[in-house]
């Protein structure tokens, strides 16, 4: 590995404009690395132990309250075109500077420069160490058999590690682009078990330097996994190989299949009959179909309400497949036990939790893969007790990428430490945390002798009415309420069982008290990139009528429940609830007027459990990392939705 | 007479106890009332029409004063006193035309030094009260330029008529009573017709296939949806359940009767499925003269989520729920609050409110009606045909005199 050491004097100036999208406080960063090591839960550290991924080096902790928007601008690099041009561009430039050592390479040089040209004028003068550790990586790359995976490895050793990640997963794709292809196929088995050895022998020595870890070291391990890690692959690579577009011609493969699993997953469609079958044959609960269904939903899933809950109760112990803790969750699902988005994404990751601890990997197998297989039968056990929440779907994406990113030098003890802390990290910053970062934010809002209206039981707006009661603001609160789960009388008990002053009504009677509402505060299921806000079903009358007579609507929700998928209506994607808890009003026994014809072919009901809030309605949405227009919701989601995946 | 009087006192307490609902039902007993009223009505030989009307007036205001909510309480009895204005009318001008035509075979000079001439007089301004209330305007009229003293009031010229016509009085007293309680009748009739007036019309305006919400129960909605039904036009109806009286479920049940594609959905899920709604059919419970609604409570939600998706929002009336009041403020001054136990359990919550220390106070709010304003209608239909919010003014014109506006 002394190869790493070749002095390179290619220090061209105008590439250490790279510094433009790597963090430009090395030193915290590499401390940081090193936390992440001997501890594994840093505080705030977020900078990625993944070279290949490179969007933010040391991002905030998210439970800070959001940076001014300039500070953040140098902290997370791809803000905006400019950044995202410049980074697809830079790569070229690395291999221009390069193309020695690298046969093949030389081709682009002129693409290179051209592409390097440009992106000088649309870069800041940042990191000024990266160019020599650069090219230090690069010549480290020669003298490994395999330069893209070398790359990464030895360029840990000794470069600031937030910068060191941002130039080897540039120079892995600038490589991968010129000769992945023929590198990929000469890699025989042998070779990358070389390589592998060169990366331990690296670890070692680098711990033997300094005591220095590099984290890098899982990045071959990325590599190759890559398939394994789906919704990973950050935007870079994608705007990269598709910018460089003639470079990359040839190669293809791998990120163009990352990119396929960049895009939201087409939810199961339920009136694909064969796919259905399908389903059926594999589920774990045997949910008998509905059979009044409305025709506008036969794409999603109805069944039987309470029919299947003893049975999978009787199952508990038989179940060998599943682990009991998610088996219990699931069934706290079904029986509607835990509802609420917080408190089923919490409730999830615990089992998940569960099951890292109680997990062993099956001899001949790997850790990642099958850890992620597990984890995937789980969740579809979930989907089969309920739909998932998409508050959830994120949740599972950040505990599989993280399995997927597990450093494979790791014993399983630790990676499963590791794991275990991560997912604890996940639920105190991204849903506790933001919960409270959210609160100080609303609180902010809520002024002496305002009347608030808030729909439903919304835990987040919960919060803030208790704060800013304990802060002492005099102020009345509207609880509207809807049939059939009528949340809002519970949150109305625990209003008033804490002293605030409230008013109850249903949803019908929203026209009659909006003219006294000075604000409205709304929960939400999650918050999709075209600033649709979809919520519990009767958040978008609440809103629309808020927007009538001209009330602020304020929509509190944590950045983890965003989601960059769109949505325009309420149908296309939704949840069915039960619907025979339309035609009994539960309480009021004078009310019957449906008995006896729930199976008429003429009647149907429809229990929609979501709606979709258009962002018009919309006046603001406190998240944790501020208070946003809706507008700016994409915005959030671009930039942070790497982060979730990398904390 | 006193059995007359027991049956205000027992209809008042009635209203005033909310017993009677809709206001179809509300409109019928009230005209049958007063008919009772008016057919026990003494009337004096002279200016009979003027007692007609103060009694009536006196029974209506006694009855509005009940429930004050019920707007169509007020709406009949404006219509009837409409009628005995109309009948007296008719048969003065009758009367004057015979005394015309006396007058011009006769006195000559007198007819022409007019313009002082009481009766030429009297019989010009009725022929121009009549032309107005009665007739169509037609451009002859228009171009002559019809008199302003057209607005004189007649209780003066009934006055003159009596006096004049003392030969025939007492047929003619019992005439115009007789005429008021055919036309009474004749109003009765056209309350209770009105659905299929209505519902006549359902064919125009459903589609095959099309997909209809609803909420609230309404007798004039279920006909007309089951109008169209009866032309084999196959179409799907969602409604609304409209907690907390869930008189959605009552309307699926007769609808799902009728063999009607029924599909009951939350409250809530209003706006949802209101995008793919192609009409909106609601009952009103009273029309107001700007052309704003009084429906259901929750109507004004759905009505704003229609206009958001530009779906046509039709409001079926039949004539009696015309108002011709302007609304002020009506979500709160021409509303009414039900009881908090419709909504909440007194029992489960009991605990909470004790007000003691450290505890909040708790309001149930539980309105009845809701207010739409004229621009979020589409189209009014009533059982003169559909209308648009902006003619509501007109219509309410034809059916009411200007003097009953205020009882």
């Amino acid at each position: 590995m002394e190869s790493r050491r070749n002095p390179r004097a290619v220090v061209d100036p105008k590439v250490r404009q790279v510094g433009f999208f790597t963090s430009s406080q090395p030193d915290s960063s590499s401390t940081q690395q090193q936390q992440q090591q001997t501890d594994p839960i840093p505080a705030s550290a977020s900078s990625p132990p993944v070279s290949t991924i490179s969007p933010s080096g040391n991002s905030l902790s998210p439970v800070m309250i959001p940076p001014p928007r300039l500070n953040s601008s140098d902290t997370f690099p791809l803000r905006g075109a400019a950044a995202g041009a410049s980074s697809a561009v830079s790569p070229s430039s690395f291999s221009y500077s390069n193309r020695r050592d690298f046969p093949d390479g030389s081709t682009t040089a002129s693409p290179g420069r051209h592409s390097r040209g440009s992106f000088v004028k649309s870069s800041t003068p940042v990191a000024s160490s990266l160019p020599g550790i650069g090219m230090d990586s690069m010549a480290a790359a020669k003298s490994s058999s395999v330069p893209a995976s070398g790359l990464t490895t030895v360029s840990v050793a000794t470069m600031p590690p937030g910068l060191a990640e941002k130039a080897s997963g540039m120079e892995v794709q600038s490589d991968q682009k010129k000769n992945s292809k023929p590198l990929k196929e000469k890699t025989t088995k042998a070779e990358r078990r070389a390589i592998q050895e060169a990366q331990r022998a690296a670890k070692a020595a680098a711990k033997a330097d300094g005591g220095k870890v590099p984290p890098g070291t899982s990045a071959s391990v990325a590599s190759t996994s890559v398939k394994v890690a789906k919704p990973a692959k950050p935007s870079t690579q994608k705007n990269e190989v598709s910018v460089a577009a003639g470079v990359t011609e040839k190669k293809g493969g791998p990120s163009e299949k990352d990119r396929k699993k960049d895009a939201p997953h087409p939810r199961m469609q339920y009136d694909d009959e064969s796919r259905v079958v399908k389903a059926k044959r594999r589920a774990v609960v045997k949910q008998t179909e509905a059979k009044n269904r409305v025709e506008l939903f036969r794409h999603l899933p109805q069944y039987e309400h309470g029919t299947q809950l003893p049975d999978l109760e009787t199952k508990f112990f038989q179940l060998d497949p599943m682990h009991p803790a998610v088996y219990k969750v699931g069934l706290q699902y079904l029986s509607g036990d835990i509802s609420g988005g917080n408190a089923r994404c919490i409730a999830m990751l615990q089992a998940f939790q569960e099951v890292v601890k109680d997990y062993s990997t099956p001899p001949e197998k790997n850790l990642n893969r099958d850890m992620t297989a597990k984890i995937s039968s789980y969740v579809s056990f979930l989907i089969e007790c309920r739909p998932l929440s998409i508050s959830m779907g994120n949740a599972i994406r950040f505990v599989k990428n993280r399995i997927a990113k597990l450093p494979i030098t790791l014993s399983e003890s630790e990676a499963k430490a590791a794991l275990q802390s991560d997912i604890e990290r996940f639920i105190n910053d991204k849903i506790i945390g933001a919960d409270m970062v959210i609160v100080k934010h609303a609180v902010t809002k809520i002024r002496d002798g305002d009347v608030l209206l808030t729909y439903g039981s919304p835990t987040a707006v919960e919060m803030i009415l208790l704060h800013a009661h304990e802060l002492k603001k005099k102020f009345r609160v509207l609880v509207v309420d809807s049939r059939p789960k009528l949340e809002g009388q519970l949150l109305l008990r625990r209003l008033i069982k804490r002293g605030i002053s409230c008013t109850y009504t249903h949803i019908n009677a929203i026209s009659y008290i909006m003219h006294e509402v000075t604000k409205v505060f709304l929960g939400a299921s999650s918050v999709l990139s075209n600033g649709t806000v979809y919520s519990r079903v009767g958040t978008a009358c609440v809103a629309m009528v808020a927007s009538a007579f001209r009330v602020p609507v304020l929509v509190c929700c944590e950045a983890y429940k965003f989601h960059e998928r769109v949505q325009l209506d309420s149908i296309c994607s939704n949840e069915l609830g039960d619907p025979n808890a339309i035609s009994k009003v539960h309480g009021r026994e004078d009310i019957n007027y449906l008995d006896g014809l729930t199976n008429n072919a003429n009647l149907q009901f429809l229990n929609l459990m979501y709606d979709a809030t258009p962002s018009d309605y919309i006046s603001m949405i406190i998240t944790d990392y501020g208070m946003v227009p809706p507008t700016s919701v994409p915005v959030i989601v671009r930039e942070y939705q790497k982060e979730h995946l990398l904390v | 007479m006193p059995d007359v009087q027991s049956m205000v006192a027992e209809f008042v307490n009635k209203l005033r106890k909310r017993k009677i609902e809709g206001s179809q039902a509300t409109a019928k007993c009230t005209v049958e009332l007063l008919r009772s009223v008016i057919s026990h009505q003494r009337v004096p030989h002279a200016n009979q029409a003027a007692a007609l009307i103060d009694a009536v007036k006196a029974v209506g205001q006694q009855l509005v004063a009940a429930n004050p909510v019920e707007l169509a309480v007020g709406n009949v009895v404006r219509r009837v006193l409409h009628i005995i204005r109309e009948e007296d009318l008719s048969l003065t001008t009758a009367a004057m035309a015979g005394l015309d035509l006396l007058d011009a075979s006769d006195d000559d000079d007198i007819d022409n030094c007019k313009g002082i001439g009481y009766p030429a007089m009297s019989a010009a301004v009725v022929a121009a009260a009549a032309r107005s209330t009665l007739r169509p305007p037609s451009l002859q009229t228009l171009l002559e330029g019809t008199p302003e003293s057209a607005t004189v009031p007649y209780t003066s010229s009934s006055g003159a008529d009596s006096e004049s016509k003392t030969a025939d009085k007492s047929s003619l007293t019992r005439k115009l009573k007789h005429d008021v309680i055919e036309g009474v009748n004749q109003l009765i009739h056209e309350i209770s017709g009105c659905h299929e007036q209505i519902a006549e019309q359902a064919i125009e305006h459903i589609h095959q296939n099309e997909v209809i919400l609803t909420l609230g129960s309404s007798r004039t909605v279920l006909e007309f949806l089951c109008a169209a039904k009866e032309k084999k036009r196959s179409f799907r109806v969602f409604v609304a359940e409209g907690a907390p009286r869930y008189q959605g479920h009552l309307l699926a049940k007769e609808l799902v009767a009728r063999g009607l594609q029924t599909t009951v959905i939350t409250d809530s899920a209003v706006f949802a499925m209101i995008s793919r709604v192609n009409m909106v059919i609601i009952g009103a419970h009273a029309v107001m003269a700007n052309g704003g609604v009084i429906g259901p409570v929750g109507v004004n939600m759905a009505a704003l989520a229609a206009k958001k998706h530009a779906v046509p929002f039709v409001v079926l009336a039949g004539s009696h729920k015309l108002c011709p009041l302007y609304p002020h403020n009506p979500e709160v001054l021409l509303n009414e609050l039900r009881s908090p136990s419709e909504l909440l359990d007194f029992g489960e919550f009991s605990d909470c409110l004790d007000f003691g220390a450290g505890s909040g106070s708790l309001q149930v709010v539980n309105p009845t009606f809701d207010y739409v304003p004229p621009n979020l209608v589409s189209l009014f239909i009533t059982d003169t045909g559909g209308h648009n919010p902006s003619y509501m003014y007109r219509l309410i014109a034809d059916y009411y005199s200007a003097d009953d506006l205020v009882m």
